[in-house]
């Protein structure tokens, strides 16, 4: 393969310039070299790590104007203005709210487990970074191109479920704990669908490597493969715990949810993990769906992709300040019950048109997209019937509500309890 | 083989400080998972003492207590304390006086229930969206209220035998300004809430409850009618002139949350109707009676009187005991949001803890109200 | 269909987020570099050309102008509006303040305009630390000496420099609101549009207007 995507042009731009000793970097007309021969490996860790800093500290930069962003964005749609006192036109605001997060002061609860809450709010954040360095942000501009991709980023956003779990157990608050238990629930639930509605994409590309995907689309594959990318958007709205699907931190049953015992940093971690998961999330979008950093030419790959990553977050974003939340039980019925059979129907469809047309032209692509479309409209009218509330009628008194003590000032333990006590 | 795990009920102490609970109110609940099997109120921690505070005051400096007991309400509050002192004290209202409390309470009742549908629509986790479109409707109101009586939530706009001081010239235009663009406002709040999915999946048959069980608890406002019982005061027992308006009232059947939010928003829909008729039939003259015939310094009869009105919340009443004397001998609220929160238990018991709040905001309390 | 609610509901929030924002941004508001150039009296391409560093920041939105919140004239301030000369010291106000937070101390030989000899106010502090600014002190005097302010700034760091002493009374710019004053509403007077009212002899009660008035009136109105 040919690609252009292939050659590293990051890593290579750096390390050829800390040592040249390689035929690689002499054959591409690199001749200078900083560090004398026989010191490669210490030019090979200096390239990582920085490139490790340029992706962590760019990852941060975006999540500091996505938020002032978000909070322009919903000040417009709820007609207010948002913020605009400090700097050009209110920019420097969570600039601020960072700094007035690192002066606050760091509160660990006595109930807590010392070492578990402070490991939490690492592994909140450090698997969305990883998740980061698969991704192509344009020519030549990547960490690594893995050729399990896609594997990859999904074994490692399982990751964050844990840490929540950690979080609301380690808080020692009751509270928090109705966090951990909807978090199980919830990101175990929509790992399935999320993992299964991006199999389409394999097929067609024919590769589990982000950067094939992305040369693989001719066309872009929200044309081909419009269930798998509504599958995806809303599972990935769910494992990022956005609105409607907020249910972890949902603020007015939980107050803050696993976040209730935290404060100054450890909580600004938490924040910038779920806002960076939010924007990687629509980078997974970009990439497997819009045709990544491809473009049209004068204008660079980098900035194509980045165009088209702020559009999905401006259409996140939207459907989140539209919409109230679901409930726990129709959340989960909703990516047992729909998600999970419209990902079915995707693969299988999918499957009967690449068995027709092993290697589709643009035109064979085209004519997939037609059919696809077809079913996407069907099939979600379908399920959504299978969903549907019921038509509006007074549902009865009910009768079968059973009659429990009042709860006393004892503890829990010694509350009379007699119902459903084994499962 | 089955695996035998032993699970125990978790017992949570909700509110005060919580972000939904309308106030200073406490729930101590207990969960088994995430469903409620046990439900108790504790409330107490807004007592300001108003109705003893109201038996030092004058009969109408008592109207500065009653603007902060519902502080979403203060109109409405006004008007039922002023019927019961109307009554108290045999006084003949001034009837542009009685015109122009109509109109003032009906505006009253369509901020409140502005009020009340955001905040229920807060409670499922939309991100506070038709939470500012109703607050900014109610801001319109509030600038009305400005104009006529100088303050926005606190109004003391009543005295007895009708207000302290006519409307001015500019309070007109600006009222109809504001009526005709509200209309379809609601109709977006429509578009935007009822059709919704979402709220109709989450609110629709939660926290049902029947007319029987509400009637055995003297439930009354729009929870009753969201049952079917066609009870409104403004109807049953006309006070004021609302024998003279034709209005109608919108009933429910199904008793549950979503039928609590529809009914207050039919009902704001009728508010519309009643200020615009209370318009046309309002007449020029006095609009507090003379000096001479209602004293600053009120001294009722001996006795005692019960004046209701229909609130946005229910039915609320002022029961005043006078001794002959400047001042109240007692003076007893039957405030709404207190008695409305009787049935809290049966609500919630068995629903899940998302619903906990939602059914909590369908209520429509104030906790103003409740503690007094 | 499922969705569709969903759908007609993002039409609703992307119709709203086109309008224009409804916020009044107090105490200023950020403006353009239209809007900069009006504030300074010139025209944008002469403010460019002037004052570059005031465009620049007119452009970023960095450049704020004071901004008056609309308010009504009936608006109940919190800095009281009262006339010595009208005053008799009769303490109507404090005995019908709900909360008595008004004190009053007078000794006799003072002059009143309308009364002539009447008592001399020595002390008439104000605590508007616990004022509730229901009016009703407004409402009682009998000679139209004390009305509401209409003004709102006044928070301080300490509670009793919340209290108004008679002295900073006497000098205070007078603006009164007409709230229980009809006799400004006769004349038009407007405490945000006219400014302040020195002449005490203005403000006194006049003439109500009669029923005849108030018909021609209404029938105008209509």
């Amino acid at each position: 393969m040919n690609s252009p995507f292939l050659d590293n042009s990051l890593f290579r731009n750096i390390y050829c310039y800390l040592a040249s000793g390689s035929d690689d970097c002499a054959a591409r007309g690199y001749d200078m070299a900083i560090l004398p021969s026989g010191l490669e490996w210490l030019a090979f860790a200096l390239t990582a790590f920085i490139i490790i800093n340029i992706v962590i500290n760019a990852g941060l930069g975006a999540v500091i104007v996505y938020i002032w962003g978000e909070r322009r964005i919903l000040g417009r749609i709820q007609n207010r203005t948002g913020p605009n006192r400090w700097g050009p036109f209110g920019t420097l605001t969570s600039v601020a709210d960072a700094i007035k997060t690192l002066f606050k002061e760091d509160i660990v609860p006595d109930e807590a487990d010392r070492w578990l809450f402070n490991l939490a709010p690492i592994l909140m954040v450090f698997p969305v970074l990883m998740v980061l360095s698969v991704i192509p942000f344009g020519v030549g501009t990547f960490v690594v191109d893995l050729n399990v991709g896609i594997l990859f980023v999904i074994a490692i956003t399982s990751m964050s479920g844990i840490s929540v779990v950690l979080a609301s157990w380690a808080s020692g608050n009751r509270i928090a704990i109705f966090a951990g238990m909807r978090s199980v629930a919830m990101l175990i639930s929509y790992e399935i669908p999320m993992a299964l509605s991006l199999i389409g994409v394999l097929m067609l590309a024919g590769s589990m490597s982000l950067g094939a995907i992305v040369d693989a689309q001719d066309i872009p594959f929200i044309l081909v493969q419009p269930l798998g990318l509504f599958v995806f958007l809303l599972a990935a709205q769910a494992e990022t715990s956005r609105t409607p699907f907020d249910l972890i931190e949902a603020e007015s049953e939980l107050a803050a949810g696993y976040l209730n015992d935290y404060s100054s940093m450890k909580f600004g971690i938490f924040f910038l993990a779920e806002f960076l998961a939010t924007i990687v999330a629509s980078m997974l979008i970009v990439t497997l769906f819009l045709g990544g950093w491809r473009g049209w030419e004068p204008i660079p790959s980098q900035i194509w992709f980045a165009g088209k990553t702020v559009l999905v977050l401006l259409f996140i974003m939207w459907m989140r300040f539209s919409w109230p939340r679901l409930r726990v039980d129709q959340i989960l019925a909703l990516a047992w019950k729909g998600l999970f059979e419209l990902t079915l129907i995707n693969i299988f469809v999918t499957a009967i048109l690449i068995a027709i047309w092993p290697e589709p032209s643009v035109t064979e692509l085209l004519i997939m997209s037609a059919i696809n479309w077809v079913v996407f409209f069907i099939s979600i009218w379908a399920v959504s019937k299978l969903l549907r509330p019921g038509d509006y009628t007074a549902p009865a008194p009910r009768e079968d509500r059973p009659s429990y003590p009042v709860a006393t000032d004892e503890l829990p333990d010694e509350v009379a309890y007699t119902g459903g006590a084994t499962r | 083989m089955t695996t035998q795990v032993r699970t125990e009920p978790i017992t949570v102490n909700l509110g005060p400080q919580h972000p939904s609970t309308h106030g200073v109110f406490r729930m101590r609940v207990t969960f088994d998972g995430e469903e409620i099997i046990d439900v108790e109120p504790i409330f107490g921690y807004l007592h300001r003492g108003s109705e003893k505070l109201a038996e030092e005051r004058t009969y109408v400096q008592v109207v500065t207590l009653t603007d902060r007991m519902d502080y979403v309400g203060s109109m409405l509050n006004n008007q039922a304390y002023m019927l019961a002192v109307e009554k108290l004290g045999n006084v003949e209202p001034a009837p542009r006086g009685v015109w122009l409390r109509m109109i003032a309470s009906e505006l009253q009742r369509i901020a409140s229930h502005l009020v009340a549908v955001g905040f229920l629509i807060q409670d499922l986790g939309a991100w506070g969206t038709p939470l500012i479109y109703t607050m900014r409707e109610r801001e319109k109101i509030l600038d009305l209220f400005e104009m006529l009586c100088g303050a926005r939530i606190t109004n003391s706009y009543l005295r007895p035998g009708g207000v302290f001081m006519d409307a001015p010239a500019e309070f007109w235009p600006a009222m109809n300004a504001v009526l005709d663009e509200l209309p379809p406002r609601i109709d977006d709040l429509d578009d935007l809430l009822t059709d919704n999915d979402i709220i109709f999946s989450r609110t629709k048959g939660v926290s049902v409850l029947t007319p029987e069980q509400m009637l055995d608890a003297s439930i009354t406002g729009p929870m009753l009618r969201a049952a079917g019982v066609d009870w409104d005061l403004r109807h049953r027992d006309p006070y004021d002139y609302y024998d003279q308006v034709t209005f109608e009232r919108p009933l429910h059947t199904a008793g549950d949350n979503f039928a609590r939010y529809w009914v207050r928003v039919q009902e704001m829909r009728e508010s519309i109707k009643i200020i615009r008729q209370c318009e046309k039939l309002i007449e020029p003259g006095p609009v507090r009676p003379e000096h001479d015939d209602v004293p600053w310094l009120l001294r009722p009869p001996i006795g005692d009187a019960y004046a209701a009105i229909e609130h946005s919340k229910g039915e609320l009443g002022f029961y005043l005991v006078s001794d002959g004397s400047i001042s109240p001998y007692r003076c007893h609220v039957r405030a709404p949001s207190l008695i409305n929160l009787t049935l809290l238990r049966e609500m919630l018991v068995g629903e899940l803890l998302a619903d906990m709040f939602v059914s909590f905001g369908s209520v429509d309390i104030n906790m103003g109200e409740v503690d007094r | 269909m499922i969705g569709l609610g969903l759908l007609k509901a993002m039409r609703v929030t992307l119709r709203n987020a086109l309008k224009a924002p409804f916020t009044i941004q107090y105490p200023d508001r950020k403006v353009g570099i239209v809007g900069a150039a009006k504030e300074e009296g010139k025209s944008p391409i002469g403010l460019v050309a002037t004052q570059p560093v005031t465009a620049a920041k007119a452009a970023m939105s960095m450049y704020s102008v004071p901004v008056n919140i609309p308010q009504n004239r009936r608006f109940r301030g919190n800095e009281f509006t009262w006339y010595e000369d009208r005053c008799t010291g009769c303490a109507s106000c404090a005995k019908y303040c709900p909360l008595g937070i008004i004190e009053i101390v007078t000794s006799p030989g003072g002059f009143d305009v309308q009364e002539g000899e009447s008592y001399a106010i020595d002390v008439f502090d104000i605590d508007i630390g616990r004022c509730m600014f229901c009016g009703l002190c407004v409402e009682a005097c009998p000679y139209d000496a004390l009305h509401m302010g209409s003004h709102f700034e006044r928070s301080k760091y300490e509670r009793d420099a919340l209290v108004i002493p008679v002295d900073e009374l006497r000098q205070a710019l007078k603006e009164p609101s007409s709230w229980f004053r009809p006799q400004f509403e006769e004349r038009d007077y407007d405490p945000f549009r006219d400014g302040a009212e020195d002449d005490h002899y203005k403000v006194g009660r006049h003439e109500k207007p009669s029923d005849e008035t108030l018909d021609e009136r209404w029938v105008e109105e209509r």
